[in-house]
């Protein structure tokens, strides 16, 4: 979802004069297939949800005896957890810097997502080694099995997530967005978003519920 | 073709044939390898089947090693039937005609239209290459855990891995392409084009891609598990240890049924193109079909369960009730289909044949599908040959006719040459009295009791003489497809030429040359209903 393979999609570019196509208004071709992107996530994540809900309720205790204290929701995961909401609200200032043409404040924020995402990805890394230390692994019964999988999950897609904001950061750093041109931003916040919004109710479902 | 663009340069390729074909992202050059793609993995699985009709001829293990090897065969046949063959077939007919069919240049992102697909032919030949590893996957196409899971008795083999990975390849492909579709239909379409002047073909792929869309990711995830379960110690589908077998058969459902509809949707689309054209009427009822449609997709995602039945952990009344209630938009389109075909003004091509082809069947395979929602009846019928009668009633009696309709009715847009009539006539026979031959019989064997998945039977149980016809149906099919393949090489040298608008159309493909220009248009017509072309040939006074 390049601006290249925008640039084929409108009807300027096509060589044909007089055929104008609803390309112009409304929302952008990219955006509108990210957000559909997006609707096949949510389907991806709901079949996660829906095994852990099904495993939780047929698994009493919930969670095991020996792993309550994993599930702690004040401790290190808190950090990750506020550190990744605020990212989403630099990459919205990003949006908004680049939408008013402030190239420099849109790169500022940018990186700071950037770097934001970057470290919870490492937190999440030091969490599984303190996990694999205590001796929880995938195999761990059901627990071990969701816990393991949701997260992982998670944390694939943040790394996905995290390689656009790098491809988006070092596009934005040789002047390839503008506020007339920046779908390629626009589209991968949307999908930062995404990502944060899935944390939070995993956050809420797996340490709280 | 006519050319007067602004920029020529932009629309010629200065590039050799074979690379052309390699680097494309023109949506008609990937819709043509998506339909040629899919025909030689059909012709794959259906070298498949016949080794499963041979072997099930008569009583006894006849020529496979083993019924391990049998177990592959079948397991095979299916896969490659449904995900490599009737789902791409369809995207790739689609692909081809959607955008020409709105009056847009092409697909909305044609690059990932290409990556769509070029991830096909790479699955599938993962897909093929599990046989030369250690044996393909062998749990039947809907891998229910335990069958499917890594133990010694189950499924050890790299082939189950590879048949996952496959299929996470393909449901990527198809939902990048269901994206595709959805942003081409409501941001590309030509100026006057609104949704209702849509030709049905175009929101049969609509629905059919928000099916896609919501239902593909759903068994990406249950694949996953399975894959987790298998090869890195999880356990969400492993009794044994607090996890449950009917999780996955709940979640592959919930992608599965709507996948049904995925192979039947759009080629309910060809043949209501087809039909109003060799019947030169207008649909009936345009409207009341697209609500049909979409009702269709709608219910699709509430009645998953009727698969599971005799699991006894489903609520049988809800999806019995759901199940019947799909009835009423396919009645409604029924309704449209004959009504259309109703003092029309026929013309027997062989498009129009094979379209009736579907007519027939598809309502065969409706009413024997309407017995098998009856809870009481399908505790009876599940798991026996009445179950793959009833789907081969539909998804080949279906779509394949559909499919074949819609390879008729565009080849000579897609190649600029007529495919042969007669030799269309007797593939058409061929297949027609072969398929039902094949799975007509099916049904007495289902109500005799024969359960599906099996390679070998008593000699005394009454099933030997359905069995022998069963198999000279499948060996007439399977000689059907010699005349198609003969037609399609004579024609591509030899063939009539069939100039711009051979069936005199009534939607804007056949507005531009055959074969389209690369950008498909160098003027379109006005579009006032949702038959722009056959307004222009009779002047727009009756609209």
């Amino acid at each position: 979802m390049t601006a290249d393979s925008h640039a084929l999609t409108t009807a300027e570019h096509t060589p044909i004069a007089g055929l104008a196509h609803d390309a112009r208004g409304g929302i952008s071709n990219p955006i509108l297939g990210m957000l559909l992107f997006l609707t096949s996530e949510v389907m991806f994540f709901a079949g996660l949800f829906a095994a852990y809900f099904n495993t939780r309720a047929a698994n009493k205790p919930w969670p095991p005896t020996e792993f309550e204290h994993i599930l702690n929701p004040f401790s290190l995961i808190l950090v990750a957890t506020v550190i990744l909401v605020a990212s989403s609200f630099t990459c919205q200032m990003a949006i908004w810097a680049i939408r008013r043409n402030d190239r420099r404040g849109f790169i500022r924020n940018i990186g700071v997502t950037f770097v934001l995402g970057v470290i919870f990805l490492l937190m999440q890394v030091y969490d599984y080694s303190l996990l694999f230390d205590e001796g929880m692994t995938l195999g761990s019964g059901q627990f071990g099995t969701t816990y393991y999988t949701l997260t992982g999950f998670h944390g694939a897609h943040v790394f996905g997530g995290v390689i656009m904001l790098g491809v988006v950061l070092y596009r934005g750093m040789s002047g390839q967005f503008s506020a007339r041109h920046h779908d390629a931003v626009e589209a991968a916040s949307l999908y930062w978003h995404f990502v944060d919004i899935v944390w939070i109710l995993l956050f809420s479902i797996l340490y709280f519920l | 073709m006519a050319t007067h663009a602004l920029n020529p340069a932009a629309s010629t390729y200065a590039r050799g044939g074979l690379y052309e074909w390699l680097a494309t992202t023109d949506h008609k050059k990937i819709g043509i390898m998506y339909v040629v793609n899919s025909m030689l993995f059909f012709l794959v699985g259906g070298v498949l089947a016949l080794v499963v009709r041979t072997e099930l001829a008569t009583p006894g293990i006849q020529f496979l090693a083993d019924e391990r090897v049998y177990n592959e065969m079948f397991t095979m046949h299916a896969t490659l039937m449904i995900f490599v063959f009737i789902i791409p077939m369809l995207a790739g007919l689609g692909n081809y005609a959607v955008p020409l069919q709105i009056g847009a240049p092409d697909m909305a992102f044609p690059r990932i239209n290409a990556l769509s697909f070029w991830m096909l032919p790479l699955a599938g030949i993962l897909l093929i290459s599990s046989f030369f590893t250690g044996g393909a996957a062998a749990a039947g196409w809907t891998s229910y855990p335990p069958l499917s899971g890594e133990g010694p008795l189950n499924s050890p083999g790299s082939g189950q891995d590879l048949w996952i990975v496959s299929l996470i390849l393909i449901g990527t492909s198809s939902i990048l392409g269901a994206i595709n579709f959805l942003v081409t239909i409501f941001k590309m379409r030509a100026p006057g084009m609104t949704l209702f002047r849509m030709p049905i073909m175009v929101w049969t792929i609509l629905v059919t891609s928000v099916l896609v869309l919501m239902a593909t990711p759903v068994i990406t995830s249950a694949l996953v598990m399975l894959f987790i379960d298998r090869n890195l110690g999880g356990h969400f589908f492993d009794p044994f240890a607090g996890g449950s077998a009917v999780l996955y058969q709940n979640i592959f459902w919930f992608y599965s049924h709507p996948a049904v509809y995925v192979m039947v949707l759009p080629a309910m689309g060809v043949i209501s193109e087809v039909l109003p054209v060799f019947s030169r009427k207008p649909l009936f009822g345009y409207r009341a079909f697209v609500f049909a449609t979409a009702g269709i997709g709608a219910l699709g995602f509430s009645v998953w369960a009727h698969h599971m039945f005799t699991t006894g952990a489903v609520f049988l009344p809800f999806f019995a009730l759901l199940t019947f209630m799909i009835a009423i938009p396919t009645g409604v389109k029924m309704f449209n289909w004959v009504f259309t075909l109703f003092r029309g003004q026929l013309t027997f091509s062989t498009p129009l044949i094979f379209a009736l082809g579907f007519l027939t069947m598809f309502l065969i395979g409706g009413i024997n599908g309407a017995f098998s929602a009856a809870v009481p009846v399908d505790f009876a019928l599940h798991d026996t040959y009445w179950v793959v009668a009833h789907l081969h009633y539909v998804l080949f009696g279906g779509s394949v006719f559909g499919v074949f309709a819609g390879i008729y009715y565009w080849f000579p847009k897609m190649t600029g040459r007529m495919l042969d009539e007669g030799l269309g006539k007797i593939q058409f026979v061929l297949m027609f009295v072969g398929f039902n031959l094949t799975f007509f019989p099916m049904h007495m064997l289902g109500l005799a009791g024969m359960p599906r998945r099996i390679a070998d039977y008593a000699g005394d149980a009454g099933w030997n003489e359905w069995n022998i016809a069963a198999t000279v149906g499948g060996f007439m099919i399977a000689a059907s497809m010699l005349p198609f393949l003969w037609n399609v090489f004579i024609s591509l040298r030899n063939g009539k030429v069939a100039g711009d608008d051979p069936w005199e159309g009534n939607t804007l493909e056949w507005a531009t040359s055959s074969p389209p220009p690369p950008y498909n248009f160098d003027s379109l017509p006005e579009i006032r209903s949702e038959r722009p072309l056959f307004d222009a040939r009779h002047g727009q006074t009756a609209h």
